[in-house]
């Protein structure tokens, strides 16, 4: 197989706390391929946003801290860059796009400029051509009358406009890797079906892979190539995103899956994972996943499961894979 | 024909927009609600559904007269609440109670969960002896959570928990009508469906009717007989549960649940994805508020308000066009 595009390992990132430090992410390991679209799924806690924001330099030091592991991105490890490499890879190899596209958006200037600003600084354009290529990047982002919108400020804008908006300026300078932290999350559904169709449509124009993080299984349903799932700060399982939603196995997807109402399964009962998320300063030594866990035994709780390879890209973190195969049989 | 639980009769609400500064007039109006009526039988539960600026909270806070509508009725076992004076209304409280989305910010946190939990039956008038503090650990039971959680304060608990008093303190006062305002949107899903199931179980010992009001429809076809749906805030189609996801009817409808993401990746979406926003409550279009968006909307959409009417089928649609539309092309 090509080397992948970005290749995470080890990543350990720990948040100094008032209770002691606490390990946000905690040896994390995953790949995105070239072209590929990969989601990561997690509750809040799971250490999915602080994985993508600690790729990318992009944490308050203090108080987090990324302690151990390497993030190799077109042959350069972004955890060992310095602060002016890194900018020079963020916004024009790597985009980004977040949550909250009014508070992403700076809302003193116009929109034009703020595309424009990506533009200036990284493909050292004149005022003029930004503009112009600003113009084009908001019509190919699918914003009506894009040269009347420049002036517009972000308070102009709808929630979805302003999310194309931040998409445009992500994708300004054409990069290989697309970040996406919950990009969908704050928006209607209506508007959430536009921008992930937008994406997708972007994503096969331009061959570049796609990081979609996000809490929302029919998120990764509808748009991922190849899933990560993570827990309490590590990853739970990671597979083809046809083979997650059909042979999960690692029992903590396997609950998430059960536990999301779907239109098409109606039954009586949600099935549930009892208890609640762990929180990040307790120290395991097993797995974390283990007090919530039906299938849990004693070794769950004394040492880590490593992954295990289940088939071809397919790799759960548990003890217990031989068991959990019997999923949705019982 | 028993008279039901609750029944809404025109209900509206225009918030009125300060002006920018203290004496300048008035930046405009929002018809946050225009004109809503359903009825609720008892032991039955209703979802209220649409997107942010339906109106579908302000509606839930309407019924219980938390906000004073401008116009409309408000008819609770067929007492209008809106004429009644304030102990009256306290009163009626008893019967109708509402579980909000924050569990965060919805409790005091000074309180103690045993405090909360029976503030509503203090504020009636309870007298806060032994069979009180017994009956709040009954209730703490009754939700899932344990009697010895009755001396504790909010911040000790957990989201879903949290959720869990806030349940408790709405049946606290034994009510019919819990109004439900995006009960399970803040809480994580594995969460969430634990506290799904406990509003089921409860609405089946209790016999409770929720006026249950999210903007997922999965969780609101799992809890709800009936389903309304509102644009604009306006009800642009009300039909039992099953039927609304089988035929939606309405353009909207048909809109809202085209773009719900699969449950699968093989039933990936391919349906025409929606188009444009939701246009502005501020300034919302004439007619039909949906027929900027609408793929059938003809001449006559953008003149006249369709009114929701009962189709020959029994369905209950606003749309000019939809016996066409039920028909099919």
């Amino acid at each position: 197989m090509a080397e992948p595009l970005l290749s995470v390992r080890n990543l350990t990132t720990e948040f100094a706390t008032e209770r002691g430090p606490a390990l946000a992410v905690d040896n994390v390991d995953f790949d995105v391929g070239s072209g590929e679209v990969v989601g990561m799924i997690g509750e809040s806690g799971s250490g999915k946003s602080v994985s993508a924001l600690s790729i990318l330099g992009l944490l308050p030091t203090p108080p987090a801290r990324v302690r151990a592991g390497t993030a190799f991105f077109e042959g350069q490890d972004l955890l060992r860059l310095r602060a002016s490499e890194l900018r020079r890879i963020r916004g024009r190899r790597i985009g980004m796009i977040f949550q909250e596209p009014m508070t992403s958006l700076n809302p003193v200037f116009q929109i034009g400029d703020q595309i424009g600003e990506t533009l200036r600084v990284h493909e050292k354009l004149g005022r003029e051509a930004a503009r112009r290529r600003a113009v084009e990047l908001l019509d190919r982002v699918g914003i009506p009358s894009a040269a009347k919108r420049l002036d517009d400020y972000p308070h102009h804008l709808s929630g979805g406009m302003r999310q194309r908006v931040m998409i445009a300026i992500a994708l300004a300078c054409n990069p290989r890797l697309l970040i996406a932290d919950e990009p969908t999350t704050a928006l209607d559904v209506t508007v959430q079906a536009q921008i992930l169709e937008l994406l997708r449509a972007l994503q096969r124009d331009s061959g570049m892979a796609i990081l979609m993080i996000t809490h929302n299984m029919g998120v990764i349903a509808e748009f991922a190539d190849r899933v990560v799932v993570m827990y309490a700060g590590r990853v739970a399982e990671t597979a083809p995103v046809e083979r997650l939603f059909d042979h999960p196995r690692h029992p903590y997807s396997q609950g998430l899956l059960d536990a999301t109402p779907v239109l098409e399964r109606v039954e009586r009962r949600l099935r549930t994972i009892p208890g609640s998320l762990p929180t990040p300063t307790g120290i395991d030594p097993g797995c974390r996943f283990a007090p919530r866990c039906e299938l849990a035994q004693d070794e769950c709780s004394r040492a880590r499961p490593v992954p295990v390879a289940i088939a071809p890209g397919h790799a759960a973190a548990c003890f217990r894979t031989d068991a959990s195969a019997q999923w949705r049989l019982a | 024909m028993t008279t039901p639980l609750l029944e809404v009769e025109a209900l509206s609400k225009t918030f009125v927009l300060p002006g920018r500064t203290p004496f300048a007039r008035s930046a405009g109006a929002v018809r946050a609600v225009d004109g809503v009526s359903f009825k609720l039988p008892r032991q039955e539960s209703l979802g209220i559904v649409g997107e942010s600026g339906c109106g579908k909270s302000t509606t839930g806070r309407l019924v219980l007269r938390l906000i004073e509508p401008t116009a409309g009725r408000v008819l609770f076992e067929g007492q209008d609440i809106l004429k009644l004076d304030a102990n009256a209304l306290r009163t009626m409280r008893r019967a109708m109670q509402i579980v909000f989305q924050d569990p965060q910010s919805s409790l005091d946190p000074r309180m103690t969960v045993e405090e909360i939990v029976l503030e509503p039956l203090l504020v009636q008038g309870a007298r806060r002896d032994a069979k009180l503090k017994q009956r709040a650990r009954e209730l703490l039971e009754l939700v899932g959570l344990s009697a010895a959680h009755a001396e504790r304060y909010p911040h000790e608990f957990s989201g879903g928990q949290r959720q869990r008093i806030g349940i408790a303190r709405a049946i606290a006062p034994q009510p019919k009508l819990i109004v439900c305002d995006e009960p399970v949107s803040a809480l994580d899903v594995s969460v969430q469906a634990q506290i799904i199931n406990l509003l089921q179980d409860l609405k089946d010992t209790l016999g409770l009717s929720y006026l249950f009001i999210a903007h997922d429809l999965a969780v609101v076809r799992h809890l709800c007989e009936r389903i309304a749906v509102m644009y604009l805030g306006r009800i642009v189609e009300m039909a039992p549960a099953a039927a609304l996801f089988a035929s939606p009817l309405h353009p909207y409808t048909q809109t809202l649940l085209a773009s719900i993401p699969a449950a699968h990746p093989r039933d990936r979406r391919t349906r025409p994805t929606p188009k444009g926003d939701v246009p502005s409550a501020m300034a919302p279009p004439p007619g039909c508020h949906f027929h900027t968006r609408c793929a059938f909307a003809r001449p006559r959409c953008s003149a006249e308000v369709p009114a929701l009417r009962t189709l020959a089928s029994g369905r209950d649609v606003a749309c000019h066009f939809a016996e066409e539309l039920e028909e099919g092309p």
